[in-house]
């Protein structure tokens, strides 16, 4: 299969007063044609930038693209005018936003901006555009007589749905989805994601999953790339990393997750805070939290180490710089 | 295809086919407007004019009733065949009033209008853009309300000659700035939410995301200053007709009328009287529908 989406090298900063905040630093990606990867991270750990990157909706200023690649289907991103993106924009990338009580425009009706997307897409007229329209909100599981309805008409799992048959309306190559479940409850976020997987599966539609749900991504997605400080710290198939997690970090996203076969009085969460994007600490960006860190750690920016496969990490651990600690073993002891 | 459909289906939330009705923001607006007696007196008030206006010519004829004199009933009082008096030139104060209306009402919508098309362009661009284009903008705008708009729109009509349109257009000009900071505000408040970036999103540029998604989102405030900005028009009109820059004799219209009347104030009272009262009426009519248009837009006070 080809690669539908390789990024490299991509830092994108945002200049403030207080100094430049580097929300992504020299972050690589790669998608191909159907495939869904899950992109995990803590708040403020560059996954939203990432994706404003993809789209070119990098707000600017303050937001700038340093450096790095985008190609999409053969085609550098970067270079592309502003024109050429409009065209690539909800045409072969889409995006679905976080939050879908505010993703709608309140006094248009869902109809009008499902048929928005067509419109400007594909040549089609008004009529035909909104009885396209009818047909997406049926795929999402919406009857089509609520074409006319205004979204405060709708629940939140259902302006969720509206906002997927826009995403979906031109049948893009690429979705990106920035925390879709977020604002959902857990049995909305079930149904909606169950409905994200059949459409992709019918379209076959690649996806960017965003999110920091680990149960999220279990469900939906083929590859992971855990983000922190802007860096991919790991980069693994599904199965490889919830089999084998390497990185300390993605050890302790683990552990604050509640497992029901084991009885704990409390989860083990990860110490200290995400750093000031403004001030990244030297070396390994994660030391100052890692509890195996060495004094080497803080003076040497770890590479990418391949574990096996296409699982790859960035710690100095797998560089053979630091005594690799089983870390499975080691925090097994620690909630015993 | 039906995996997907039979998935969705326990949403259980297909409301009952009587929701399916078109019911849009504006028609829950209205419902809130109908709850407001103030403003369903306004707007009733408003109607009765506009009515009088529409049809000035069945109620009046404007050649042989509003315009021509009759110098043998000078300055009458209100009798059967002249229910609000005549004027010092014997002309019916009320069919003079009806025509009149058509005037007042007609630069009051217009020079809104104008207001309203230039402002808002002005301020949608401002807010939408920001930066260096806004501060240009914004500050020209300042340059024009530090001058009085009475003062502004008398020199825009003596530069430009007094007549219907030119009054209409001073009227408008010099009310610009107030449209375009409301506009300004409430564009700035909009271009930030998430359904604009989504809209950028889907590929729509920048024309589109300014007419179609924010504008009609910004609308409410203006419409609010509109129907208060009708009333300082009416009002502006009849000011600048009073001191003789509006529209000229003898032409009917209420501001001139006052302005004819006042040497005869002491023998007749009813030649500014009734002029006088219409233009109260009037705008406190489209003050009480725009204050109960605030209300209804409200959204803080939609429960």
């Amino acid at each position: 299969m080809s690669k539908l989406l390789k990024i490299s090298d991509l830092s994108i900063q945002y200049n403030s007063e207080d100094g430049n905040v580097r929300a992504v630093n020299n972050i690589a990606l790669e998608l191909e044609a159907g495939e869904t990867l899950g992109l995990v991270g803590e708040t403020g750990a560059g996954k939203t930038t990432t994706a404003l990157g993809i789209m070119g909706l990098v707000p600017n200023p303050p937001g700038k693209v340093v450096s790095g690649k985008i190609e999409f289907e053969g085609r550098d991103l970067m270079n592309a005018t502003e024109e050429e993106m409009r065209m690539i924009r909800g045409n072969k990338i889409s995006m679905i936003f976080q939050d879908p009580m505010t993703s709608l425009n309140p006094v248009m009706t869902v109809g009008e901006q499902i048929a928005e997307v067509i419109e400007i897409h594909q040549d089609l007229g008004t009529k035909e555009a909104m009885s396209k329209a009818g047909e997406m909100l049926e795929l999402v599981g919406i009857p089509a007589a609520r074409v006319n309805d205004y979204p405060h008409q709708f629940s939140g799992g259902m302006k969720q749905r509206v906002v997927i048959a826009i995403s979906l309306a031109c049948n893009p190559q690429l979705l990106i989805a920035d925390e879709p479940t977020t604002a959902l409850d857990v049995t909305i976020q079930a149904q909606v994601l169950d409905l994200m997987r059949n459409l992709k599966k019918e379209f076959n539609t690649a996806m960017m999953m965003i999110t920091h749900d680990l149960g999220v991504v279990a469900e939906v997605c083929d590859k992971v790339a855990i983000m922190y400080a802007g860096e991919i710290i790991e980069y693994a198939p599904i199965k490889q990393l919830f089999e084998n997690p390497c990185h300390p970090y993605t050890h302790g996203l683990f552990g604050s997750i509640p497992n029901l076969d084991e009885e704990v009085s409390r989860l083990t969460p990860i110490t200290g805070l995400m750093p000031d994007p403004t001030d990244l600490p030297t070396g390994c960006r994660f030391h100052p939290r890692c509890p195996h860190a060495k004094p080497v750690c803080s003076q040497q920016t770890p590479k990418n180490s391949v574990v096996e496969g296409e699982h790859r990490v960035k710690c100095l651990m797998f560089e053979g710089l630091v005594e690799k600690v089983s870390i499975n073993e080691a925090s097994s002891k620690e909630v015993g | 295809m039906s995996s997907v459909t039979s998935a969705a289906k326990p949403v259980g939330l297909d409301k009952p086919k009587t929701k399916s009705k078109k019911r849009s923001q504006w028609a829950e607006v209205w419902r809130r407007l109908k709850q407001n007696k103030m403003a369903m007196l306004g707007l009733m008030i408003i109607g009765v004019i506009i009515f009088c206006a529409i049809f000035a010519d069945v109620i009046a004829d404007y050649d042989t009733v509003a315009i021509k004199q009759n110098l043998k009933a000078r300055m009458e009082g209100p009798s059967a065949e002249h229910i609000l008096g005549t004027d010092e030139f014997g002309r019916d104060i009320f069919a003079r009033m009806v025509h009149g209306a058509r005037v007042s009402l007609q630069v009051g919508l217009i020079a809104v209008g104008i207001a309203i098309l230039i402002g808002g362009s002005l301020g949608a661009v401002a807010g939408y853009y920001g930066g260096k284009l806004d501060n240009v903008i914004m500050r020209l705008m300042d340059v024009f309300l530090a001058i009085p708009s009475i003062l502004l729109a008398i020199a825009i009509v003596s530069a430009l000659g007094p007549n219907l349109f030119n009054l209409m257009l001073a009227i408008g000009v010099s009310s610009v700035p107030s449209y375009a900071r409301i506009v300004r505000a409430s564009v700035l408040s909009i271009r930030d939410q998430e359904f604009i970036e989504a809209a950028r999103a889907i590929g729509a540029d920048d024309f589109r995301i300014i007419t179609k998604h924010i504008i009609p989102n910004a609308l409410a405030p203006v419409i609010v200053q509109a129907t208060l900005g009708v009333a300082g028009a009416i009002l502006s009109t009849a000011g600048l007709s009073f001191i003789g820059m509006g529209i000229q004799p003898p032409a009917p219209e209420w501001g001139a009328m006052l302005s004819g009347g006042r040497q005869y104030l002491r023998y007749a009272w009813h030649i500014t009287a009734f002029p006088g009262v219409a233009i109260m009426i009037t705008i406190l009519a489209l003050n009480m529908l725009g204050d109960g248009l605030r209300d209804a837009l409200d959204p803080r006070l939609k429960s």
